[in-house]
């Protein structure tokens, strides 16, 4: 075999190789509209906006873990934003580099911490909390549900909304701050008038890729969320996400048409992370353009 | 314009390069250069930055065409043989490179970077043979004294003049028949500059040599032969002394006068 | 001058409210951690990590089975994805160009985004299914495809950063490509490659949801990757949510051993990655 043809050789595997993540990714998609065919054929569109799901009448809809999957992710959003953003900002502006360097690496360390310890935790530290102000409120004292679940999602998105916004800080180049100073601006004033817009997009970048981390997850939702696959009516209530429901239920499904449906609705939390990340990274493309 | 004839050299050439064009991206960076290297002898690439030396001798031993969208056309004789016809493997192990910047492989020691021509093709050397090779390269480089003693330490902990000997002592470690050097001395400090030159009138009586340069004091010092180029063309092309004194083309009269910088 | 002092006294503002935004999450945080050590530590003992679980009810056993489990995952799926994934970092940074290469870079990140519980299913369909029976196998199938994408970028980006003039150093002394990736190149990123692979493996140790219905759980010794087998993380979840108070303390024992899985994973490729940063220059 000549140099040549051994070049070619490895250049066809490696080639290959890569090939092969394109398709494994095509081979997800494809394998999950396969596996849900039984259920698309039988309840069409109807699946996306239907209220019930009952596996004993072999009934169902999906929107009530839609919407809980929904609230859920949105609310730790909105809950993670401000203190993410915050952690952003102090790590990135103001911290001394000695301990801004240290802290920021604490904190990707604990958010490397398993899903599923944050899970036991909520249960038994965040459930009794919960159930405390539900009391004094005068809901229903479950503890569990999706007051809970929010809570526990924007601690677990919060490290990781944090540490993007501190990179994309740190790509404000200093020669626009520098000018901001010079003019006699107050550090906060540099912040607010320089950095914060000159990083607003990857800001939104880094918090559109944190919801697709939100929609996904799923022990720690599925350990405190109630499991309740009814539409949820209240802010209090018990309910189910799209990856908590595959959890409970998958290894249960002693029908077809219910394994059916699960793999369903893992066919739309793939589409719906894909259109988020996708999302995330047009906004990122136009902040490299920019 | 048209390419200029070029006088041949006395000496038998090792190397008859005849209407090479290179290009980057469809640019043309080598614009129709024909010219014949002699063996056994130094010969120096001299010209204003830009002006297509490096990428000259990059054809020689077919790196040019590792560039993205490079590609070449013409003809490379090396001995009667079109190079460019040939595995470009095979070109390179019969013609050896040193580089603007020392680049010692890093994970290796000074021992196994002597030899890397022969491990890194799975060669494998008996142990006094690699010895034996090892220590002849590092003779011919000059550098056995100074390393004898520690040649398992990694090669990225000797000093930049060392390190350069170093990579000179790998490449001649494979029995080139021609040694291209690209600014071998560009990135070193004048002491070791002078000791890399040295080194080089020493290995002439053994390998031909091609050395790119812009510097017009080394070329006088070193080369037996001087090509000057000029955005992409061979403008002229003699023995060192005759372009230094009496030069043909008043661009590169205005070359040696320091017009271009 | 009034208006000076209103602007500094909106600056100190800010600053203090940024602190207090800034801190208040790594409370819980902190938390959490302080939490597993205090609850865990009480069920650390020799037995635990050596006994196989009692039933419920009954005092002692141990997690022996799913740290041997969580370990045999871990090695199985390291094995499948990190020559795929070398190979395929290999092509991102010594041959993509244009639109292949973007393609196989959003496929990776695609990968990195789709939720843990979709690789479940995936395994479930393609290994589960067929074989008949839930399997460790199916879990690493799993397990392996969450490793790629982690170990395709960062091969991808550490090759990158090698210098061009080593290739050449190599490629000019006659030496072939192939052989130039695999003993000059890759040896060269060999420190950044494996922190790439340490921490895709941090990623995957702590698992559960794409385990649920493919390494199942298993609560005797398995050491066969056609059988079942418990892993760390299923322990904890299974544990959790029980209602016997002895199997909740072992929960908080197997999240304790985990977190010092995970914590020492992540640190170690930490500290390689400054040896690196060191090294480099």
């Amino acid at each position: 075999m000549r140099a040549q043809d051994a070049d070619r050789l490895f250049y066809y595997l490696c080639g290959g190789l890569a090939l092969g993540l394109i398709l494994l990714v095509i081979g997800i998609g494809l394998t999950l509209l396969w596996g849900s065919l039984p259920s698309i054929k039988a309840f069409g569109f109807k699946f996306l906006w239907g209220k019930v799901w009952d596996p004993v009448n072999e009934e169902f809809g999906a929107l009530p873990f839609i919407v809980g999957t929904l609230i859920t992710s949105f609310l730790a959003l909105i809950i993670t934003f401000p203190f993410a953003i915050s952690s952003g900002i102090f790590l990135a502006e103001y911290a001394p580099p000695r301990i801004a360097g240290p802290l920021s690496a604490l904190i990707e360390l604990l958010a490397g911490i398993p899903s599923v310890i944050y899970g036991l935790w909520a249960l038994f530290y965040l459930v009794p909390v919960v159930r405390w102000f539900e009391m004094r409120l005068g809901a229903p004292p479950f503890g569990l549900g999706l007051p809970t679940a929010s809570l526990v999602l924007a601690i677990m998105i919060l490290p990781y909304a944090a540490s993007i916004t501190r990179e994309v800080l740190k790509m404000v180049p200093q020669e626009l701050k520098e000018a901001a100073y010079g003019l006699g601006a107050t550090r906060w004033e540099v912040i607010r008038g320089v950095c914060l817009p000159y990083a607003s997009s990857g800001i939104v970048a880094g918090l559109v890729l944190s919801l697709g981390r939100a929609l996904g997850e799923t022990m720690a939702v599925t350990m405190v969320i109630g499991n309740r696959s009814e539409m949820p009516t209240s802010f209090w209530d018990l309910a189910n996400t799209m990856a908590s429901v595959i959890a409970n239920e998958f290894t249960e499904a002693s029908k077809d048409i219910h394994l059916a449906a699960l793999i369903e609705v893992g066919l739309l939390l793939f589409v719906i992370t894909l259109l988020v990340n996708i999302l995330a990274r047009m906004v990122i493309i136009r902040l490299k353009v920019k | 314009m048209a390419a200029r004839t070029v006088t041949d050299p006395k000496e038998l050439a090792i190397f008859e390069v005849r209407d090479l064009w290179a290009y980057y991206n469809e640019k043309p960076a080598i614009r129709k250069v024909s010219l014949k290297i002699p063996e056994k002898k130094i010969t120096a690439i001299m010209g204003p930055s830009g002006c297509g030396k490096t990428t000259f001798i990059r054809c020689l031993n077919r790196l040019h065409e590792l560039t993205p969208g490079a590609s070449i056309k013409g003809e490379i004789l090396l001995r009667d043989k079109n190079i460019l016809e040939m595995d470009p493997v095979l070109v390179r192990r019969k013609i050896g490179m040193v580089f603007q910047r020392p680049n010692p492989f890093p994970t290796m020691t000074i021992y196994d970077n002597v030899i890397a021509g022969y491990k890194l093709l799975g060669v494998r050397l008996k142990r006094e043979e690699a010895d034996r090779i090892v220590e002849e390269a590092l003779r011919k480089a000059a550098l056995w004294d100074e390393v004898k003693d520690s040649l398992h330490k990694r090669g990225t902990y000797l000093s930049g003049g060392q390190q350069q000997r170093l990579c000179i002592a790998r490449a001649l470690a494979v029995k080139p028949e021609v040694l291209l050097m690209d600014e071998p001395t560009s990135a070193l400090d004048p002491k070791s500059t002078a000791k890399i030159e040295e080194l080089i009138v020493e290995l002439k009586r053994s390998v031909t040599i091609v050395i790119v340069t812009h510097n017009i004091a080394q070329a006088g010092r070193v080369a037996d032969y001087t090509a000057f180029f000029y955005l992409g063309e061979l403008v002229e092309f003699g023995p060192t002394s005759e372009i230094f004194t009496v030069p043909k083309d008043p661009r590169t009269e205005e070359f040696l006068k320091g017009k271009f910088g | 001058m009034n208006r000076l002092l209103y602007r500094k006294l909106k600056d100190r503002l800010a600053f203090f409210l940024i602190l207090v935004l800034a801190l208040c999450p790594t409370l819980p945080l902190f938390h959490i951690l302080l939490g597993v050590v205090k609850q865990g530590i009480s069920s650390i003992s020799l037995e635990f990590f050596i006994h196989l679980p009692k039933p419920p009810g009954e005092e002692g056993g141990g997690v022996g089975n799913a740290i041997v489990g969580t370990l045999m995952l871990a090695l199985s799926a390291s094995l499948l994805a990190v020559p795929i994934g070398i190979l395929c970092g290999v092509y991102l940074s010594e041959y993509a160009k244009g639109r292949f290469g973007e393609a196989v870079r959003i496929a990776a990140d695609v990968l990195q985004g789709t939720p843990s519980i979709v690789f479940g299913i995936i395994a479930y369909l393609w290994v589960v299914k067929p074989m008949g029976h839930f399997s460790a196998f199916s879990g690493s199938v799993a397990l392996a495809i969450m490793m790629l994408p982690v170990i395709v970028r960062s091969t991808e980006e550490i090759l990158r950063m090698i210098p061009e003039t080593l290739r050449e150093a190599s490629l000019a002394l006659g030496v072939n490509y192939w052989r130039t990736v695999l003993k000059v190149i890759i040896p060269t990123g060999l420190v950044g490659i494996t922190t790439g692979i340490l921490l895709s493996l941090a990623r995957i140790m702590g698992e559960t949801a794409p385990l649920l219905f493919t390494a199942f759980g298993n609560p005797f010794w398995n050491f066969n990757p056609m059988q079942p087998v418990e892993a760390l993380p299923l322990v904890v979840f299974k544990y959790a949510i029980s209602p016997y108070e002895e199997w909740i303390r072992q929960a908080w024992g197997a999240s304790l051993v985990l977190t010092g899985l995970v914590l020492v994973l992540n640190l170690s490729a930490r500290l390689l990655a400054r040896r690196m940063g060191g090294h480099g220059r």
